[in-house]
């Protein structure tokens, strides 16, 4: 389904500053059950945010009132694991349009790309600059600039371009996505299938 | 221009390139199960649209299936209803599908195989990682998400940037004791979980060569727990003997045809990679994992090794260690274990079966264990019956399961409990992956008997002639 456009965003941010953040710890598997789509916010870093009690982990970045945004920064290798598009439903449910880390793990950049989260992958001195200024200000803002592929710290100007190729670029600026293209195409496609051998 | 088997495959399977973005590209065969496909059949209704190739796409239920009593009624409402909605989606758009009880009912990438849907030079996907697993065969296969798992129902086609290629080549054959699974889990602990990311892997090398088709499938299955997207061996006469008069191989002609084709599926000598590693099957002995990702592993005589020589930072390091409940430096050999997990898309074969039972044998299981043996599939739980293997692990004490992915993500009742420890044949060792609070050693089904014998983390090698 088509979704939403991705122009700029400017926000502030949450930190996760921990490597190798797989989509076990993003949704547990067993809160995969629905046969919907919706909900799944609830239970991103379920076991991260909640005690086994239900209680929140208070000191858990998402349970502190000290941070807000639309902006998640994680740790290097962010999304690695299982290709469960539920954990890109649970960043975007949760109310993150972009994710920054200084490395993404394929299936899930992809994932992100495909319902409209931007996967914004910085150098790990960019990263730990992002980290170190949200630790100083928790209300720091980032501008994420996806017609010029930049990312700024607002508070010191520092800024540093991203890669996006640029037919995903051209989904995320207009909100397509890939199946429109290739309903488009389906005639090339019924031809194609013809030549096949099995 | 010399080619690899990967640039064979992929090339023959695009229908258009997109100058500056991914190419268009086309899909032999899709297997789906009740997780990851419910939110696709929404989005084809949502749109108005039909499966256009309803015959290239299997469905089986795996995921989220209890493994006793499957004759009952499912007694989560939420399992039900998403194995009702697979059953149904199926039903809807002529899909062929195997349900819970089923005779050809297994984990998805147990059943692919064994009915013949997978092949070589195919491509093929599914809404799980451990989709690389097909790639034994010589097939392009690997895991994709649900908005794609939609692509590929309403237009047999996924958008895709073509991976960066890789080959990693291991030399030797396999020492006593050791597997194909402890070949997986040293090439990852020395490429890391994040390694291969961006790379589509070719195995070659002896080892390889030498390994029956089951012992590559697990190899292949693991090379997204070090990021490639897929990893991929040549096909040969083990694969061809092993596809030959299945459900679903070519028959006839069309099987003549095919084999010629498929004898084409390889590396040219003078192909180039963008990045090649070389190990040798000495330095290769029994692996276990300490860690929480599978790039935490290590020859099970080893001591778990101190911060500074290993990949991760500082705080990322203790946490996992902490969440284990080991320190650096510790030794894995005489660790006590709680329970042993043997299944999954990784181990959940014959030959695992076999290995486990060559171990525990005319031994008894160690009383303070629970063992979950779980086989991938009926096929698999009806061979371990008809060679006898059951009279084996019975009489040793252990009691077989009915086949599903189980305890592997323990998305049924097959949970371990919070700080119990699993030495587990499965793929993950995340945190809370076999039940919140979980803690997973993995490590191949030899070791698992090991331990489910003596009640702790054992060297197989010690109950081999």
């Amino acid at each position: 389904m088509a979704y939403d456009k991705f122009n700029t965003l400017q926000s502030s941010a949450y930190p996760l500053p921990i490597e190798n953040v797989d989509t076990d710890q993003i949704i547990p598997a067993r809160f995969l059950k629905a046969t919907e789509r919706k909900g799944f916010g609830d239970n991103l870093f379920r076991d991260w945010r909640y005690n086994a009690d239900d209680s929140l982990k208070e000191d858990f970045p998402l349970n502190d009132s000290k941070y807000s945004g639309k902006i998640l920064v994680g740790g290097r290798n962010f999304g690695s694991g299982s290709s469960r598009e539920h954990a890109a439903w649970a960043v975007y449910d949760f109310g993150f349009r972009c994710v920054i880390s200084s490395f993404f793990a394929d299936i899930f950049k992809n994932n992100c790309l495909n319902i409209g989260v931007l996967p914004v992958q910085v150098s790990d001195a960019f990263a730990k600059e992002i980290f170190l200024a949200i630790e100083k200000d928790p209300n720091t803002e980032i501008k994420v600039d996806l017609i010029n592929q930049t990312v700024t710290l607002i508070a010191t100007g520092n800024s540093e371009s991203f890669e996006i190729n640029s037919y995903k670029k051209e989904n995320m600026l207009n909100g397509f996505d890939d199946i429109d293209y290739l309903q488009n195409i389906k005639s090339e496609i019924q031809e194609f299938v013809k030549t096949r051998p099995f | 221009m010399s080619t690899t088997l990967f640039d064979k495959v992929w090339d023959a399977h695009v229908i258009r390139k997109i100058e500056g973005g991914p190419d268009v590209f086309f899909i032999d065969r899709h297997l789906i199960h009740e997780v990851t496909s419910p939110v696709a059949f929404l989005g084809l209704k949502a749109r108005g649209v039909k499966v256009m190739e309803p015959k290239r796409t299997f469905a089986t239920a795996d995921h989220n299936t209890p493994t006793i009593n499957q004759h009952l009624p499912v007694e989560d409402p939420l399992s039900a209803n998403q194995l009702k909605a697979l059953e149904e989606n199926s039903a809807s758009h002529g899909i062929l599908h195997w349900g819970l009880g089923h005779e050809s009912n297994g984990i998805v990438h147990v059943v692919g195989p064994e009915n013949g849907i997978t092949l070589p030079g195919a491509t093929i996907v599914c809404g799980d990682s451990h989709t690389s697993t097909h790639g034994a065969f010589g097939a392009i296969a690997f895991g994709i998400g649900t908005s794609e798992v939609e692509m590929v129902l309403s237009t047999q086609c996924i958008m895709q940037p073509k991976p960066k290629k890789m080959r990693i080549n291991v030399e030797g054959s396999l020492g006593k004791g050791v597997t194909p699974k402890d070949v997986a889990l040293y090439i990852i602990s020395q490429l890391s979980t994040s390694g291969a990311t961006g790379y589509f892997v070719e195995y070659a090398g002896t080892v390889f060569e030498e390994m029956s088709m089951e012992g590559r499938m697990t190899v292949c299955n693991l090379s997204i727990e070090m990021g490639a997207r897929g990893g991929m061996i040549a096909p040969d006469d083990k694969t061809y003997e092993y596809i030959k008069g299945r459900r679903f191989t070519p028959k006839g002609e069309d099987w003549d045809k095919a084999m010629r084709y498929w004898k084409t599926l390889k590396t040219d000598d003078d192909a180039v990679f963008d990045k090649e590693y070389y190990f040798k099957t000495s330095d290769i002995e029994p692996m276990i994992t300490y860690g929480t990702n599978p790039g935490m592993g290590m020859g099970i005589s080893n001591d778990i090794p101190n911060v500074d020589d290993v990949q991760e930072g500082e705080a990322t390091y203790e946490k996992s260690l902490n969440y284990m409940g080991f320190d650096q430096g510790d030794a894995m050999l005489g660790k006590k274990i709680d329970f042993v997990f043997v299944g999954s898309c990784t181990n959940g074969r014959i030959e695992d079966f076999r290995a486990f039972a060559s171990i525990v044998k005319g031994r008894k299981k160690a009383a303070h264990v629970t063992a979950w043996l779980v086989p991938g599939s009926h096929i698999v739980e009806n061979k371990i019956k008809e060679e006898g293997l059951l009279d084996i692990i019975t009489e040793a004490g252990f009691v077989l399961r009915q086949p599903g992915c189980s305890a592997c993500l323990a998305m049924n009742d097959d949970k371990i409990p919070a700080g119990k420890y699993s030495v587990s044949t499965s793929n993950r060792n995340f945190e809370g992956r076999q039940g919140p609070g979980s803690r997973t050693l993995l490590a191949s089904p030899l070791v698992a008997a090991a331990a489910a014998i003596t009640g702790k983390v054992t060297d197989p090698r010690e109950f081999l002639n």
